[in-house]
């Protein structure tokens, strides 16, 4: 077996608390799908046919009762994890080492994305690379985020990625919170890849094709908690460490105790004698100008495909939360209106509005640009623009509702007027009620 | 050349058709006349319809099989000696094969229904002698045999260079189905030469249309496919190493199935993987050699034997073709040209393109202490000498550089011209990187000798009198510029009359080579059908 998928699915939702405090972020609907349906069907898309899910038991306990996720035809392997948060992604990766028996490929629950998936695998392959992952241009989201007052600055953690004239290569990841004195680059690193291109506008896409080694240099190095905030950096970083290249690590008895912590890593990463003799006879060599070998005879290489276009999103904030219940079911093709759903005639659709199965929707209503959950009832002369209402929603006559989400199983009352607003999980709107 | 391409090309692909038919039944003929002619005087009646089946099941053109099928009851007195070809067979087959595009869809029911009834009395006939001959020798002499007493002497043609042909690409199209390997499609406008070969987009991998963990191919023979595709193993050696290697691991992770021999079932195992990485990159001669030579290893394991002892000593066979025919080749070699004063001091030794085994011998002969200085000689787009550059000017060696169009301007320094070979032909001939040719002809006109240095293992027995016949296109994407992010030839794709042509391998005549530097010894060019036969008796 080549890969096995990893699907992380126990992330807590920090940054959208209003959305997740009742329903766990990894079955959010969005476009009425569970959030984690998006990475499943991409994986089953491309051909895995197992998927090893690492979530809580919430989680677990609601993906047993979707429909959705039933009919994933994919074999499921849902390993649960305690809910208190205390285990970042590194953490969840060690504990499930055992199952792992080859490279891994890991990926976020809150990814929606079309990527053509063997672009990131053919580096990892092609090159022999440690970690392969994949980063796409950011867009600025330009939908109004209902609760937030004026545009929110971008935050000050940006990612300062830098790459190699070829785009291709990870030369530098480094996240803004780190540099406090301002950006450093090694000389070594100058040195060997003159020149370097340094993005920060880029969105991590949270998809790493890791070797094994990496898994099992893990579990020796009980320090790194998180994927993202510390493996990655760690192991860009370790690509120009003097200790990876040099050829006489046997013979150093100094370096014991650093010997230890990289060991795992090192010795996956040395090629067989054959693979060594296939690279020095052939004539190809990843750079130009220099007397070294081919990718500088280091054995550690991380690898990056940015992505220009296609959507890749990572719903992990309410802006984007809102902005890929739009852009998501684009990617489908499927009736934007469930078969089961009750439409009376009258009702005014526009072909941007999805509804979810078993709706009733009453006369004279207007949807636009709004996605309608399972299980809603939509009274007459109501008006929803712009929202995303959730399952098993009730709205009462002559409702007006712009811009705004409403979670699951809340009741919005006759004639409510809402603008810009976010209802909680089972909440009741007064009739009349005006925001 | 190119100009008198251009106006005969069909036909003079015919004429070679023809020559190396009959130049292969030359040497055939007499092969078959030193060892078989006891059984043949039995074997003639067998044979005619043994051949006929053979043609049938071998033959790729079924029209053209329509012809020996319907011949065999006409000719069962035919001669053995080449010069009995029956008038009508010359005539025929080229008539046939150049009627092939056209004829095809006329052939009328009569003569399908002989050409049934023919193959079906064949297969049986052919049925009741396998029961007598191992199968091995019957596949190797059938062949042999047929082309003696046949009167057409249709050579299969191998299928990379007939995409021209509609009916060999659905054959292809199906038999990579069966093996559940993706087609890869052809990419831009080809030149008309050259439409007969595949051109293929670095662009659109063949992973593109495979499951990413790769279920149907071994991961280690995708990953083998993708280093080929995008040119990170380059070069014969390299890719030979790295297809062993592979190899070593598919044998590794392989299980025999219940009910299934190893050494039958290994073999059919390998047959998609071949399929495989031929898609992503064609097959080179020294590659052809190694899966050849571990088809036999694998046939030859005995039935009795332990699946484990089996795949070590397959393994240990791997390792040592590998010891034997490229580390120990290259290093008898570098010994011959240095102690037979290849190499003396004071030369000023000229070399194009990056050559693993020029390369290595040039670094032993500096470790010996000869004092000479090297030319490495370069062109675009692959720019190969840099790296042989590189790693020239690494050991200490002082180099000179320049691009081939400066060859004439620097051959009157040069002493002495040594050069790699891809493979070397039955015919003398050397293959090798485009512009090879180039670079031996002026170094005639300058009476510069030609060393050409080789491993046994790169010779093969195909024939070849030109670089157009059998070629390799590479990516015509990587003949474009781009500088100062403008590009020339952009949207070259839109403009229908403009083609772009990125050739591969050329043919060097033996004229222009003074000498052959193998491991078993200097020898000239012609020799090689010698070295061909005694290995083929060898084995």
């Amino acid at each position: 077996m080549e890969l096995q998928a990893v699907l992380m699915a126990a992330g807590g939702g920090s940054r959208m608390t209003d959305l997740t405090y009742n329903t766990p972020k990894a079955m959010l609907p969005v476009g009425n799908k569970p959030l984690m349906w998006y990475p499943l069907n991409l994986l089953e898309k491309v051909g895995f046919e197992e998927v090893i899910v690492i979530t809580t038991k919430e989680v677990q306990k609601a993906m047993s009762t979707d429909l959705k996720i039933k009919d994933v035809k994919m074999k499921l392997d849902v390993v649960s994890i305690q809910e208190d948060g205390d285990m970042g992604t590194a953490d969840a990766l060690r504990h499930i080492q055992p199952k792992i028996k080859t490279d891994i490929l890991v990926l976020s629950c809150d990814l929606i994305t079309d990527v053509a998936l063997h672009e990131v695998v053919d580096l990892f392959r092609a090159h022999n690379a440690t970690m392969a992952m994949l980063m796409s241009k950011a867009h600025e989201f330009t939908e109004t985020v209902p609760g937030q007052k004026g545009k929110k600055k971008t935050a000050e953690q940006r990612d300062f990625v830098g790459v190699d004239k070829s785009g291709k290569r990870l030369l530098f990841m480094a996240n803004e919170a780190d540099l406090e004195d301002g950006l450093s680059i090694r000389k070594s690193i100058m040195r060997k890849h003159p020149r370097m291109l340094i993005k920060t506008g880029l969105v991590d896409a949270h998809l790493y094709c890791l070797k094994k080694a990496v898994v099992d240099f893990l579990t020796e190095n009980k320090s790194i908690s998180s994927i993202r905030g510390e493996l990655v950096p760690y192991l860009v970083r370790k690509q120009f460490s003097k200790t990876v290249n040099s050829q006489k690590l046997k013979d150093d008895t100094d370096d014991q105790t650093q010997e230890k912590n990289d060991g795992p890593l090192l010795i996956s990463s040395r090629d067989e004698p054959l693979l060594q003799l296939a690279q020095e006879r052939s004539c190809w060599n990843d750079h130009r100008g220099d007397m070294s070998e081919a990718y500088h005879g280091g054995k550690l290489r991380c690898y990056v495909h940015i992505m220009d276009q296609g959507l890749c999103c990572r719903v992990n904030t309410l802006a984007a939360y809102i902005e890929v219940n739009r852009l998501a079911p684009k990617l489908f093709e499927e009736p934007s209106v469930h078969p089961s759903a009750d439409i009376s005639e009258r009702c005014q659709m526009g072909s941007d509005s999805i509804i979810g199965a078993v709706c009733h929707i009453a006369d004279k209503t207007s949807i636009k640009r709004s996605t309608i959950g399972n299980f809603t009832t939509v009274k007459e002369k109501v008006k929803v623009t712009n929202s995303i209402i959730m399952h098993g929603v009730t709205i009462e006559e002559g409702c007006n509702i712009q811009g705004s989400v409403i979670c699951s199983n809340a009741v919005i009352g006759r004639g409510a007027d809402l603008k810009y607003c976010l209802v909680g999980n089972g909440q009741h709107i007064e009739p009349e009620g005006k925001s | 050349m190119a100009d008198s391409g251009v106006i005969d090309g069909p036909g003079r692909k015919d004429e070679i058709e023809r020559a190396k038919s009959e130049g292969k039944d030359l040497t055939k003929e007499e092969k078959q006349r030193l060892r078989k002619e006891k059984k043949q005087q039995k074997k003639i009646k067998e044979k005619k319809d043994d051949k006929a089946s053979q043609e049938n099941e071998k033959e790729k053109k079924p029209v053209t099989s329509a012809a020996p099928a319907s011949q065999p009851p006409t000719q069962p007195t035919v001669q053995k000696a080449p010069s009995a070809v029956p008038a009508t067979a010359p005539v025929s087959v080229p008539a046939s094969e150049a009627s092939v595009p056209a004829d095809k869809p006329t052939k009328t029911k009569a003569e399908l229904k002989a050409e049934r009834r023919a193959r079906q009395e064949a297969e049986r006939a052919s049925k009741q002698t396998k029961k007598g001959e191992t199968g091995q020798q019957a596949a190797t002499s059938k062949p042999k045999a047929p082309p003696s007493d046949l009167q057409p002497v249709v050579k299969r043609l191998p299928e990379h260079i007939q995409v021209d042909n509609p009916d060999v690409l659905k054959k292809l199209a199906k038999k990579l189905e069966r093996q559940q390997i993706p087609l890869r499609s052809d990419y831009g406008y080809k030149v008309s030469l050259f439409s007969h070969l595949h051109q293929y987009s670095r662009k659109a991998p063949l992973t593109q249309q495979l499951s990413i963990p790769s279920t149907v191919i071994h991961p280690a023979i995708v990953r083998l496919g993708l280093q080929y595709s995008h040119g990170i193993v380059a070069g014969s050696n390299a890719r030979s190493v790295a297809l062993l290697h592979a190899f070593k691991q598919v044998i590794r992770d392989y299980t025999t199935p219940q009910n299934e021999e190893l050494s039958r079932d290994l073999v059919n195992k390998l047959k998609p993987y071949i399929s495989f990485l031929n898609q992503c990159r064609p097959l080179s001669a020294s590659m052809g050699n190694a899966i050849k030579y571990i088809k036999k290893e694998i046939s030859n394991i005995p039935s009795n034997c332990k699946e484990d002892e089996a795949k070590n000593k397959l393994l240990n066979c791997i390792e040592s073709y590998i010891n034997e025919k490229i580390i120990l080749a290259g290093v008898a070699i570098a010994k011959c040209a240095i102690e037979k004063q290849k190499i003396s001091d004071g030369d000023v030794i000229l070399v194009y393109g990056c050559s693993s085994l020029v390369n290595h011998i040039l670094c032993k002969a500096f470790e010996k202490n000869r004092k000479f200085r090297v030319i490495v000689v370069d062109s675009r787009p692959r720019l190969e000498g840099k790296e042989a550059l590189r790693r020239l000017v690494q050991k200490g060696i002082s180099c000179t550089y320049v691009l081939i169009s400066a060859v004439s301007y620097i051959l009157p320094e040069v002493s002495k011209v040594f050069l790699g070979a891809h493979a070397l032909l039955a015919n003398g001939y050397v293959m090798s990187r485009v512009g090879t040719s180039q670079i031996a002809l002026v170094a005639k006109a300058f009476n510069v000798p030609v060393l050409v240095c080789c491993e046994t293992y790169k010779f093969c027995d195909r024939v070849q009198t030109d670089s157009f016949v059998s070629n390799e296109l590479d990516d015509p994407d990587d003949l474009i510029v781009t500088r100062k992010g403008t590009t020339p030839l952009e949207g070259w794709e839109n403009e229908s009359s403009l083609g772009l042509l990125n050739l591969v391998y050329d043919v060097t005549p033996p004229d222009f080579v003074d000498l052959v530097i193998t491991e078993l010894g200097m020898i000239p060019c012609t020799s090689v059908p010698v070295v061909l036969r005694v290995k083929n008796v060898d084995q």
